[in-house]
């Protein structure tokens, strides 16, 4: 079903994280957080397996409390779609380490593939632009995907939203930990953080 | 036309004074990043945060997006509390679904419409079935119906919440925070 001019999305992946250095990054909740693992599973990964439409947001508690670290959500454009109101909410906070990236296969591929809304009517990087994210893109190519993956890293231009088009292809699923207090106190030990 | 009636027991004196023993108490516990969705009840306790040098108001378009923001404040070393009215409770059904998986503190402070004296019937479904929707949820509920209770409830709730990691919701009632009036 893959067309030829589309990204692959483990690719994109990989590329967003491969030079990652102390970036902590949000996997939402469908296939973005299995290609987060697919690239390779690290410490400062946050695995969501619920919670539809709240990636973003957790990406922005995440990043007001740590204003020094980069931090990078990776989700679907399903999952965005149900959080675009958390878009007006970043737009106003203006964090200026917070990076988010949509892997938009304009369907929703974990539930049989029907076509989202991204498809024929809504523009996610419209929306993150008039939502006052003054840096977003529409990426169609790795050379775009490598420029977002280095612009991650500089924590005083954000907020800054991607839409990277990939194809519709179902991969093999590769599953990260489901074990949310794991997940969780896993990055806070990497912070420096103790249990309570 | 929005102004609020203070209940008689709550009247003058003492009733303008409890929004002030919250910002206190959320202020001893080092409270960081408090998103809000408006309500006149927590109008001068949101006026305190947005003029503090410690705390972040957050201004959210809808109540979920304040348990994920928790969330994320706590992965980052923050405490957060939400601010919301009794209708945004429903909003937020599935993603408190993040707190018992994610076991992060989860404090929020809810002003109750839908009960005492409510003029408005479009609130009474939603404030009736606030408590049970927490509780079905997993947050424990203590609730505050005077000004004189507001400081041990608070510290009840934020003692629980933060050092006991047990999710807590208060509710603020309508009685303490009067209820809403339409016309003069």
């Amino acid at each position: 079903m893959s067309k030829a001019n589309l990204l692959d999305r483990r690719q994109v992946v990989s590329a967003l994280l491969a030079d990652r250095k102390d970036v902590v990054a949000i996997g939402g909740l469908g296939a973005s957080t299995n290609d987060m693992f697919a690239a390779g599973d690290h410490a400062r990964n946050f695995y969501l397996w619920g919670g539809m439409g709240g990636a973003a947001m957790i990406g922005l508690g995440l990043a007001l409390a740590q204003p020094k670290l980069p931090v990078l959500v990776i989700t679907g454009d399903g999952e965005m779609l149900m959080g675009m109101g958390s878009l007006a909410t970043i737009g106003l906070q203006k964090p200026s380490n917070l990076s988010i990236a949509v892997l938009d296969n304009e369907a929703y591929g974990e539930t049989g593939g029907q076509t989202s809304h991204t498809a024929a009517a809504a523009d996610l990087v419209g929306v993150a632009k008039a939502c006052g994210i003054g840096d977003s893109r529409s990426v169609t190519t790795m050379v775009g995907v490598e420029a977002f993956a280095k612009a991650v890293h500089d924590v005083s231009a954000g907020p800054r939203f991607a839409s990277v088009k990939i194809d519709s292809a179902n991969l093999e699923r590769i599953l990260p930990s489901r074990d949310g207090t794991y997940i969780l106190n896993r990055i806070r030990g990497d912070l420096g953080f103790q249990p309570i | 036309m929005h102004a609020r009636a203070d209940a008689a027991d709550t009247a003058a004196d003492s009733g303008t004074h409890w929004p002030d023993d919250i910002f206190a108490t959320l202020q001893r516990f080092d409270v960081r990043q408090v998103p809000y969705v408006p309500d006149a009840g927590h109008s001068k306790l949101i006026q305190r945060v947005l003029a503090s040098s410690t705390m972040r108001g957050i201004p959210l378009t809808t109540e979920e997006e304040g348990v994920a923001l928790l969330a994320g404040a706590w992965t980052g070393g923050q405490r957060g509390v939400l601010l919301m009215q009794s209708s945004g409770v429903g909003n937020c059904i599935n993603m408190l679904s993040l707190i018992p998986i994610l076991r992060f503190p989860f404090l929020t402070l809810v002003t109750m419409r839908g009960e005492w004296g409510e003029f408005n019937p479009w609130q009474v479904p939603m404030g009736s079935t606030t408590q049970g929707v927490f509780e079905l949820s997993g947050v424990k509920v203590l609730r505050a119906s005077t000004a004189a209770e507001v400081p041990a409830v608070l510290e009840a709730a934020a003692a629980q919440a933060y050092n006991a990691l047990t999710p807590t919701a208060v509710l603020l009632s309508q009685r303490l925070i009067g209820a809403k009036v339409f016309t003069k």
